[in-house]
């Protein structure tokens, strides 16, 4: 995917044209004090229009563009947007703290919850500091730890999910990353406590299961859920990472996918253009969604909660048995309902 | 590299034992006489290289002469995502049915181990590199539903090293979540798991049931992890240290219970199993 030099993606290039001719007209009608509010009114709807169209129709690799996107709303901004005084709780308490992976402990709408985030920074600093939302053991072994915590006062988690993988590194293995994430997944299957997990991004494999397992999960209309990036994808099965639009388009990794597949329970909408348009609406409609499926958990008595949990997860899968499957999934062409 | 010639190595030689009386070795490359590999259980009496073995040799060197019963056989891989690459998912699938006879890259039912009734199961390397889709998820859960039920210890040799398999998807890796939860069930009724890793587990497989045992074992020198050497070294663009990721690697930075050699792997399980009867018994 081109990506041209102002950062916009090259299927965003008629809406950007279309956004310029407004800011002209506007500036036109401020400077000329001729009344144009008729025709700019009609250029921003058709805009709006443009955007949802262009979004509708975007190839599993374009949708992933719009994942990485720059100027995507990461898990700070819902931290900042969406949760009062915010506690961050450092360290995992037995090797270190890693930036990869935030927790803490905030108001949602008066609310105490633990937050459990994946971090890529906003800058080339940031990012290098939070390894590009790439955990190691440590992150996700924090991560449990004060999810414990939260289990022992009852009180819900909310994980934000946004990575290209957990990092695969020397350190990595040497201090267990396949056993700190194993152990995570296992944990989160059983703690006491609601969970609701939402893909705001990239949903990286391993790396994404380690904090995504909970009475709920959700995904953003443009994130993406994947058991190997499209570049991994395509360089085992091509030799090289120049196949990952058709690798994409093959691991069935968009979000209406993972609905028919009956692994998440509900596509949170972007705003028109994506969620990288409007951070704000982004913020609005994500905490819309999560409002909702907290409270519902939250009414569950814990015994029901986690039998539900169970249910949930156990019946994921597609297969033969004794020569019937035990679950078809609709086909790919029928519309599913964007959002709740 | 020394890496790539020693994993290439590896992954071409090792599969079948060719025919005659003597046989090379895929490690040491020495010339070995047949009758002194088998009698170790297809190990390698100079340099304790294990041969990659099949599920039913598997079954014949850890479980007790006929006490095995297969469940679940009617459990098989169907082609959610509509998988067409290189070649297809179906295809493959059909291939490698052909070339180990199994139905599935997953093996469970009931047997003994040293006169202790059992729930156990094996991965099979040779199905698609023992990787996990739907079908070996379903067949690992139900295996630890069925030890939950009748109070049996769990025992299962991973040998994975396709981890969460590819061609299902995302499917395939919400079977990490599956089989993890039933593990902690499994727990909180109060059973036992014993996992033996083999050469090799990765990926997805072993950053969910294989590394959740209570008691963890691995063979010498298997290949043991989360990301594949090559993708690190792609990653961090330097040689990795000898011996990364290898049992005894894992060993020393403590996420092993012990390192078994094959011909002692059916004694040492039934010790354990000893030790942990009462406990196990207790399991409902």
């Amino acid at each position: 995917m081109a990506e041209t030099t102002s950062g916009e993606l090259s299927f965003e290039g008629p809406i950007v044209e279309l956004q310029r001719k407004i800011e002209e007209l506007e500036s036109f009608a401020a400077s000329t004090e001729i009344d144009l509010s008729g025709q700019i009114d009609q250029l921003k709807a058709r805009c709006i229009e443009l955007q949802k169209e262009v979004v509708a129709n975007l190839s599993a690799w374009e949708r992933i563009q719009l994942a990485r996107h720059p100027g995507r709303p990461l898990f700070s901004d819902y931290l900042a947007n969406l949760f009062e005084e915010p506690l961050e709780l450092h360290g995992d308490m037995a090797f270190g703290d890693d930036h990869a992976i935030y927790t803490g402990l905030a108001k949602f709408q008066g609310r105490s919850v633990l937050l459990v985030g994946h971090r890529k920074g906003k800058n080339t600093k940031e990012r290098i500091r939070c390894n590009f939302g790439s955990a190691h053991p440590e992150g996700y072994r924090k991560a449990l730890a004060k999810m414990r915590l939260a289990e022992k006062y009852r009180i819900p988690i909310l994980t934000f999910i946004d990575t290209p993988g957990a990092y695969p590194g020397v350190g990595a293995e040497e201090r267990g990353q396949a056993q700190a994430i194993a152990r995570n997944i296992l944990e989160m299957s059983r703690l006491r406590t609601p969970i609701v997990c939402l893909v705001i991004g990239e949903g990286g494999s391993g790396g994404a299961l380690g904090i995504g397992v909970g009475d709920r999960l959700l995904m953003m209309e443009n994130a993406y859920y994947s058991v190997i990036s499209p570049e991994g994808c395509s360089s085992i099965l091509w030799k090289s990472a120049d196949h990952a639009p058709r690798a994409a388009a093959i691991l069935k990794l968009t979000a209406k996918d993972l609905l028919r597949f009956r692994i998440i329970d509900e596509i949170v909408a972007e705003p028109p253009g994506g969620a990288q348009t409007s951070i704000g609406a982004a913020c609005r409609l994500v905490e819309e969604a999560l409002a909702r499926q907290l409270e519902e958990v939250c009414r569950l008595p814990t015994e029901r909660l986690l039998e539900q949990r169970y249910e949930k997860i156990r019946r994921i899968g597609v297969f033969l048995e004794d020569g019937a499957p035990n679950f078809v999934p609709p086909p790919e062409e029928e519309e599913e309902p964007a959002a709740r | 590299m020394a890496w790539d010639s020693f994993k290439r190595i590896r992954f071409r030689k090792k599969k079948e034992m060719p025919e005659g009386l003597w046989l090379r070795c895929p490690d040491c490359e020495g010339m070995q006489y047949r009758k002194a590999v088998e009698e170790l259980l297809q190990v390698c009496p100079e340099c304790n290289y294990h041969f990659e073995i099949s599920v039913q040799a598997r079954i014949e060197q850890l479980l007790d002469e006929g006490s095995f019963e297969e469940h679940f056989r009617g459990l098989t891989s169907t082609d959610p995502l509509g998988f067409v690459a290189v070649k297809a998912y179906a295809d493959r699938l059909v291939k490698a049915r052909e070339a180990t006879g199994l139905e599935s890259a997953c093996v469970v039912g009931t047997g003994k181990i040293s006169g202790h009734e059992v729930v156990f199961g094996a991965t099979a390397s040779r199905f698609l590199r023992g990787s996990m889709g739907s079908v070996v998820g379903e067949k690992f859960t139900r295996a630890v539903e069925l030890a939950t039920e009748r109070r049996l210890p769990f025992v299962f040799v991973s040998g994975s090293g396709g981890g969460a398999r590819m061609d299902e998807g995302v499917l395939s890796l919400m079977q990490m979540a599956k089989t993890s939860a039933a593990l902690a069930r499994y727990d909180e009724a109060g059973g036992l798991y014993i996992s033996l890793l083999t050469n090799p587990t990765m990926g997805g497989c072993m950053a969910s049931f294989a590394a959740l045992g209570d008691f963890t074992l691995a063979e010498p020198k298997a290949l043991l992890g989360f990301a594949g050497p090559g993708v690190i070294k792609n990653t961090i663009r330097a040689d990795l240290p000898e011996g990364f990721q290898r049992s005894e690697f894992l060993l020393e930075h403590g996420f092993l219970d012990m390192v078994v050699n094959r011909i002692d792997q059916k004694k040492v399980i039934g010790q354990l199993l000893e030790h942990c009867r009462v406990g196990a018994a207790r399991a409902s």
